[in-house]
């Protein structure tokens, strides 16, 4: 028998008057190997075709569909029903700026992390269309990609203690971000630049290291090495800079 | 209205369009680029296999070269590329992945000394060269000569994507998400940029730019089965061919891919077959060996997924519940190989199907991939019809893609074409000077406007935009998937024009305000059916096979009288496209031959009729 699966989702549209956040309740039968994103769409389909959520890949590769189910931050479209109970409940990600029901503001979040941590290779070199590439070992072009895996769902940062405290804590995904740079041998940055931009308490020093973060990121990145790896780097570039001051 | 500003106004955020804002931004010019989402998850991010470019690095790259990629890249169109545009293309892409490496990419690269390799099954040894350490290394990728597509790891898309971003960020470019392009604005001669809902607000603002770009991707959403993300739905096709001026290129040519994962269609790389995957039947056996002796598992694509469609007809297809499909099998792979080079396929299984491809078989079939047809322009991106509006990535017919596009070949054309048309908007930009019409663009707006008012009240009718863009669907599927032929086209047809007609009469359930999916939807609901029938027209009348266009009735391919082009524009207020033609090549370099699989019969074109060039074509 198929069960009849409780859906109890978040409902706000800001942008109507009338709108009040509550949740609302829909019940589904639930089909052989059935995820989130078949669900919701079929909600939307057949029940209530205003129903505001982001899916854009539904592979689990882009990062659009994060949302709070049953109290975890996770990417719906891999979420599998058979892995829930038969009543779900779905809201939106806390920390982001909601745009309606579960849809939330993540890209202007991680636009604005970009210019934070300067995301981007800093070399002063030129490109030359007529040279061969620079040389990398390929452990460590693997060691950067490893790093580099990070999607921006915002489950990190909507799990995390620090950030619904402040919203100007950076999270989790930007300290990765900057230790995927700190690998990088074409990045010339050294640990002195590195640390005005994380060495304070809206980086790295503001990490409680609870680690909720690596707890819920779907790619399993190693989110609790790399945040004690950058407090390791950044305390000893502080202390550096202490006696250097001297 | 507001009204923003901007040199460029690039439409899609994906490596194409971005990567032509890198170029313009580069030169001087104020770029703004549009997307529906933050642009790191544009579909480009979702490409695993990888990029082509005759680096020749690798051990089984050897001796690689430009104008070996280029046979294999015509090769692979059956003719149908315009060989100018290939050649420019080969020439470019191993400048444009240093150039990557450059800007951060980190690419796979080549580790000196003994490693194995997979071919049909069997263990094979191969011997990196020390003197090659450290440069950009390839993989296999179906349908080429050489291991020629560089990668990082299985996710190459996201990792070009993010660099691609991240240099957009460094140059300060204004992009945008969360922003569709609904309309152009234009006066029937230029384009002057294009009217953008929000999807925060739903509000409609005005772009208006000097030279637009429209680099929005496929459109596979408009069939059932399909790899692409749910946002593939083309909405730049649509908004170019609602222009009457601009046609689509070869809208009948669409891919194919053998492997999308049953039921979610998800894909799994082609580099699983690349690398040594196989594929069986119902009964365990591999079969690709017996209709392609030469390549088996990795000939091209249309060809793997047409034998597949065959052999499943022969009732050797394994029997579900969402019907039938092959297995595809890369347990011999090993865990080390599956656990690294293959991790994204390893996660699709475990996440998407909860099964342990190092042990279980992945069930495939057949399903949309990839549009080769797009948008036309010129070599230069410019396209047909209107000046100012340029075109690129998969959203265009550029076309070095013909009849078939090479796995690995359109992530490479995004980056290498958005370098070389950035290039020429930029030259475009130096000397183009518009006189915005403020009428004409309030106009264009107070249109919008009235069309979404319409939609909202259900002033037109009340059909349920979900079912009529599922009725598009399911027709597509019947009459021009792998296999056409005309009676199924005809019926296709009129099952068209029925879905068209209640397209028109398209009205919400829902209140509309805000950022209302229903509305976005319902807004290009009747643009996607008329790409649909211009599929359909297109295929019918092209009475011939030729790359993924298999006609039943008519197997061979007939250079005679279809080495040609098809242009699909659909005129103001017509009830079905008008179909003109072009010839496929200005020139030859590569006269048309034999593909060297896939079988099948040529008519052969009159050789007077082509202007041959000659170059010494080494390989
Ligand atoms: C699953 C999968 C795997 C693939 N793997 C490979 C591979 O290994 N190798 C390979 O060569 N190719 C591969 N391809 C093909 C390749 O990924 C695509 O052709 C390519 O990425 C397209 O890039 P693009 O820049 O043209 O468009 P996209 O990356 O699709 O970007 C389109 C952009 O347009 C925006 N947009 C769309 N409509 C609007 C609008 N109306 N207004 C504003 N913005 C809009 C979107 O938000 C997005 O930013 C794969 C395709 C799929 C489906
Ligand atoms: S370990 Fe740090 S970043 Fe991670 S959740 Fe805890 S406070 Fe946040
Ligand atoms: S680190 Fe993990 S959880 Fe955080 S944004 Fe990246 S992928 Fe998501
Ligand atoms: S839709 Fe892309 S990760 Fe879920």
């Amino acid at each position: 028998m198929a069960r009849l699966l409780k859906l109890n989702v978040f409902r706000y549209n800001p942008q109507d008057p009338k709108s009040v956040p509550h949740l609302q309740t829909y019940v589904l039968d639930e089909t052989d190997n059935m995820t989130m994103f078949i669900a919701l769409n079929r909600v939307r389909e057949e029940q209530d075709p205003g129903l505001q959520f982001d899916f854009c890949c539904r592979a689990g590769i882009c990062g659009s569909c994060a949302m709070v189910i049953n109290g975890r931050p996770s990417l719906a479209c891999h979420t599998k029903t058979k892995d829930l109970p038969d009543e779900i409940t779905l809201l939106p990600l806390p920390v982001f700026k909601l745009i309606g029901d579960l849809s939330v503001d993540t890209g202007v979040w991680f636009r604005a992390m970009y210019d934070k941590v300067e995301s981007w290779i800093h070399t002063r070199k030129e490109f030359d269309p007529k040279a061969l590439e620079e040389r990398m070992d390929n452990a460590v072009a693997e060691q950067i990609y490893e790093l580099e895996r990070c999607i921006e769902c915002g489950c990190c940062v909507a799990a995390c203690g620090t950030a619904r405290l402040r919203d100007d804590f950076m999270g989790a995904a930007a300290l990765n971000r900057v230790a995927r740079f700190v690998v990088d041998p074409r990045d010339t940055r050294t640990d002195k630049e590195y640390f005005e931009i994380i060495g304070n308490d809206t980086g790295i020093f503001g990490c409680m290291g609870l680690l909720a973060c690596e707890d819920v990121c779907p790619k399993d990145l190693p989110l609790q090495n790399q945040l004690g790896y950058l407090r390791r780097k950044m305390g000893i570039t502080a202390l550096k800079s202490l006696f250097s001051r001297k | 209205m507001q009204t923003h500003y901007s040199d460029l106004l690039v439409i899609g955020a994906g490596l194409s369009g971005e990567r032509i804002a890198v170029e313009a931004a580069q030169a001087g010019f104020g770029v703004t680029v549009l997307s529906i989402v933050p642009a790191r998850r544009s579909h480009s991010s979702a490409a695993q296999g990888g990029m082509q470019a005759a680096l020749g690095n690798c051990a089984m790259g050897k001796d690689d070269c430009p104008d070996v990629h280029f046979l294999d890249t015509v090769k692979g169109s059956d003719w149908g590329a315009d060989q100018e545009v290939a050649r420019m293309f080969v020439d470019t892409a191993p400048i444009e992945m240093r150039r990557l490496a450059y800007w951060g990419v980190p690419w796979n690269r080549v580790v000196p000394g003994k490693s194995f390799y997979f071919k049909g099954g069997e263990k094979f040894e191969k011997v990196e060269p020390e003197d090659r350490a450290g440069l950009i290394t390839a993989r296999s990728f179906g349908g080429t000569a050489k291991w020629r597509t560089c990668y990082t790891s299985d996710g190459t898309g996201h990792a070009v994507m993010c660099t691609m971003d991240n240099r957009c960020a460094q140059l300060g470019i204004d992009v945008r998400d969360r922003c569709e392009a609904i309309a152009l604005i234009h006066d029937g001669q230029t384009c002057f940029g294009a009217i953008v809902r929000s999807l925060r607000s739903g509000e409609l603002s005005a772009y208006l730019a000097r030279a637009t770009a429209v680099c929005t991707g496929g459109f596979g959403r408009i069939y059932k089965a399909t790899t692409n993300a749910v946002i593939c739905d083309g909405a730049g096709h649509i908004i170019a061919l609602d222009t009457g001026a601009v046609p689509v290129g070869n809208p009948e040519a669409i891919q194919f891919h053998p492997t999308g994962i049953v039921p979610t269609d998800i894909l799994v790389t082609e580099g699983c077959r690349g690398d040594g995957g196989t594929l069986l039947d119902v009964n365990q056996d591999r079969f690709m060996q017996i209709y392609e002796p030469e390549k088996a598992e990795l000939a091209s694509r249309d060809v793997v997924s047409r034998r597949m469609t065959e052999h499943m007809r022969k009732g050797l297809g394994v029997k579900s519940a969402y019907g039938d499909h092959l297995w595809l099998d890369i347990r011999h792979l090993g865990d080390k190989h599956i656990s690294t080079k293959l991790r994204e396929v390893d996660e699709i299984c475990k996440y998407f199907l909860g099964i342990d491809a190092r042990t279980q078989l992945i069930p495939v079939r057949p399903t949309q991939h990839y549009t080769m047809s797009g948008i036309r322009t010129d070599k230069d991106g410019a396209a047909y019809g209107l000046t100012g509006l340029f075109s690129a990535g998969e959203a265009a017919c550029w076309d070095m893609h013909g009849f078939n596009r090479l796995g690995g070949n359109s992530l490479a054309e995004t980056v290498v074409a958005g370098g070389i048309i950035g290039a020429k908007i930029a030259e475009f930009l130096g000397g183009h000077e518009v006189k915005f019409d403020t009428t004409l663009v309030r106009q264009a707006g107070a249109q919008a406007e009235e069309r979404i008012k319409a939609i909202v009240s259900g002033t037109n009718g009340h059909e349920d935009v979900y079912k009529v863009r599922g009725a598009l669907q399911e027709a597509l599927m019947d009459g021009c998937f792998v296999f056409r032929n005309g009676p199924d086209l005809e019926k296709c047809i009129d099952t068209l024009h029925e879905v068209y007609e209640r397209s028109g009469r398209v009205g919400l359930r829902s209140n509309g305000l805000g950022a209302n999916p229903e509305l976005a939807v319902a807004l290009k609901i009747r643009g996607m059916v008329k790409l649909g029938l211009c599929i359909a027209y297109g295929a019918l009348a092209r009475t011939e096979s030729r790359g993924s266009h298999t006609r039943e009735d008519y197997p061979e391919r007939n250079d005679r009288d279809w080495l040609t082009r098809t242009l699909a524009y659909w005129p103001d207020g017509a009830e079905k496209p008008v179909l003109k033609y072009e010839p496929s090549s200005p020139v030859y370099e590569l006269p048309p031959g034999d593909r060297g699989y896939g079988g099948g019969k040529i008519i052969p074109a009159d050789p007077a009729s082509l202007t041959l060039i000659k170059k010494e074509v080494k390989g």
